[in-house]
Parts: C-alpha cells; structure tokens; sequence
C-alpha cells in the first residue's frame, strides 16, 4: 500500500508555479531542523519516515512545514530528548504568553488542537 | 494548488475546506500566530534550547546561511560549464568534486549533473518529498514540493512542462530524474542561442532557478 507521501504517478490538478517566501515561524522550523540534522540527530532519512508515519489523514490536512513540526515532535518524544508531557506543557504555555500579548488569533479548530 | 481538484473525495476537500494555515494557502500578512503548529514550533524550540540540544545562535546562523544560499550560486556553476570545458567535463564526470571548487560543497548528499542537449531534457522531481540540490538552489519552491508536481510530472511530464510555457516535442528525449536523501540532481540547460557575446558573469545572470530544475529553458 502507498504511504501518503508516495505520490508519484499519481493523478492530480494543474501545476501552481507560484512561489511564496517563507513565513517567520516556517524560516525557523527550517533552520531547527537544519541544525538538528547537522549535528546528526535526527538524519534527513529519518525526517522522512516520521513525516510519511503522520497518516494519510494528518499528512493531507497539514501544510510542509506543518508536517515537519509535527514530525520533529515525535522524533524528540521518540528519541527521549524531551517527553510529550514537557511539550504539552510548553505549548499551553506559549500559548498563554501569546494570547497575554495579543498575538495570537486562532481559529476554532486551531483552537480544539492545543487542548 | 489552491484549489484542490474534481478527482479527489470528499473527506480529502472537506479537510481542505475547514483547515486553517493549509499548505497552499500563502503565508499570514500580519504578525499574528494563527496555527497550532507555530504554537508547537516555539515550544519545541525553546524547550531544545533549555536543553542544550541546539543554541538560538545556531537556529540564527542555519537560517541567515539559508537565506543566502540562492540559485545564483547554480547559476554560476551553470555558466562555468558553458564556458569552460574542462569544468564542464568535471561537473558531468564527478559533480561533488567540481561544485565544491567554485565554493559550494554539498553537505552530505550526492549529486548528479544532467546536461540538456538537443537530444535530451532532462526535469527534476522528488516524488516522495522534497529532496533538492539547497547548496545551489536555496529552498525549494511551493509547487516542486506540491503533491500536483510530485504526482504528475512522473506521469505525464510533457504535459506538466507546457503547463510552466516549455515545450518538449516528442521527437526529444524526455528524462525525469527522482531526487532522494541521498541524491541530488542539478539540471545544466543549454546555453542559449545568440548569447556568444556575452561575459560568464552575464550569462549566469541568464540562467534561472526553474531552468537548473528542469521546468523551464534558459532565454536571451
């Protein structure tokens, strides 16, 4: 059975060449995971396995970035460099110091995620 | 890409439809943090950090050094082989070596350079992902890592080619080469028609990103 990411050959829609750059939060995502592979932590390799280990469903419905947030997450849980109930406890608590500030401005849904 | 297509069902629209922040849709114009994930991405990040696992100052300089990688730095390889053949030789028989003597070694990947000729084009994909030649390109763009390229360009490269404005007739040989986390492919187009004249530095200005992808054909 095809993973998710194994899309080649598959059927699909036009191509859209557009670009855009990065935003902020993604250039970071990019440069941790650059260093987490420079060091040779978790290797592009298994970068990948995790990402295609999301599950169609979560692989679909997540953007790039998106994916490999997700997917550094559970290689850090899963190579016992932070556990998920530290990680569970820092995102209530970014999210708490962005709402204080005014940053944050979540959709309903995003919303029923970080509970 | 961003509207998504007849062929697929309903569940995969209907996540489409409700989520917020999807791949396709461009990036927030504002400051705001309007996704989970960023949420999750500043936790792993500072709780890494505490840790020792990386320094801030490392993130910084992986990003800035990102950020200065562009596809000038394949261009100028491109117009070294246009102009010099003994560089181009060595860029086809051993790409590493030859990329790394204008100052931009691979990290730990292979690569491979693919000469267009008026025989053969050759196009870049990476199916699975998103593997790409970033010492010499920079970033990849949105669409080579959407699945509609992915996809496609396999199946009907022809096709997806006229849909960039490159037209490949069928009397040419068409290879489309998939990249992976060990392999990297650089596309060398041809030089173009009437462009005798002008200095490497000029002609590296010529040679564009999408046409060291394969997508698309250096112009005058």
């Amino acid at each position: 059975m095809r993973g998710p990411n194994d899309v080649g050959g598959l059927e699909d829609g036009p191509v859209d060449p557009s670009t855009h750059e990065l935003a902020f939060w993604e250039k970071q995502i990019d440069g941790l995971r650059g260093v987490i592979g420079a060091k040779r932590i978790v290797i592009s390799h298994e970068n990948r396995r995790t990402i295609e280990q999301l599950g169609h469903d979560v692989y679909e419905r997540l953007s790039y970035y998106e994916r490999w947030t997700a997917s550094l997450q559970r290689q850090m849980v899963d190579k016992g460099i932070l556990t998920q109930d530290e990680i569970d406890a820092r995102v209530a608590l970014v999210r708490a110091r962005l709402a204080a500030t005014g940053e944050l401005e979540l959709s309903p849904e995003e919303e029923a995620k970080c509970r | 890409m961003s509207q998504h297509h007849h062929d697929h069902d309903h569940h995969h629209d209907h996540a489409h439809g409700h989520h917020h922040g999807h791949a396709h849709s461009p990036p927030q114009p504002d400051d705001k943090v309007h996704s989970y994930y960023q949420i999750l991405g500043v936790a792993l990040k500072e709780l890494l950090i505490e840790k020792g696992v990386v320094t801030a100052d490392e993130v910084r300089a992986a990003i800035e050094a990102r950020d200065m990688t562009t596809p000038a730095h394949g261009a100028k390889v491109v117009a070294r082989a246009w102009v010099d053949p003994a560089f181009r030789e060595r860029l086809m028989s051993d790409a590493n070596a030859a990329v790394a003597e204008l100052g931009f070694p691979m990290n730990t990947t292979e690569l491979v350079a693919l000469e267009n000729t008026d025989e053969v084009h050759n196009v870049v994909v990476c199916t699975l992902c998103s593997c790409y030649p970033r010492e010499l390109l920079g970033l990849p763009p949105s669409w080579y890592k959407s699945r509609a390229y992915r996809a496609r360009i396999v199946r009907e490269p022809r096709e997806v080619l006229a849909e960039f404005g490159t037209m490949v007739p069928d009397s040419m040989e068409l290879r489309v080469h998939d990249s992976t986390a060990d392999l990297r492919y650089l596309v060398v187009p041809q030089r173009p028609i009437g462009a005798e004249s002008l200095s490497e530095d000029e002609l590296a200005a010529l040679v564009t990103r999408d046409a060291m992808i394969g997508v698309a054909t250096v112009r005058r």
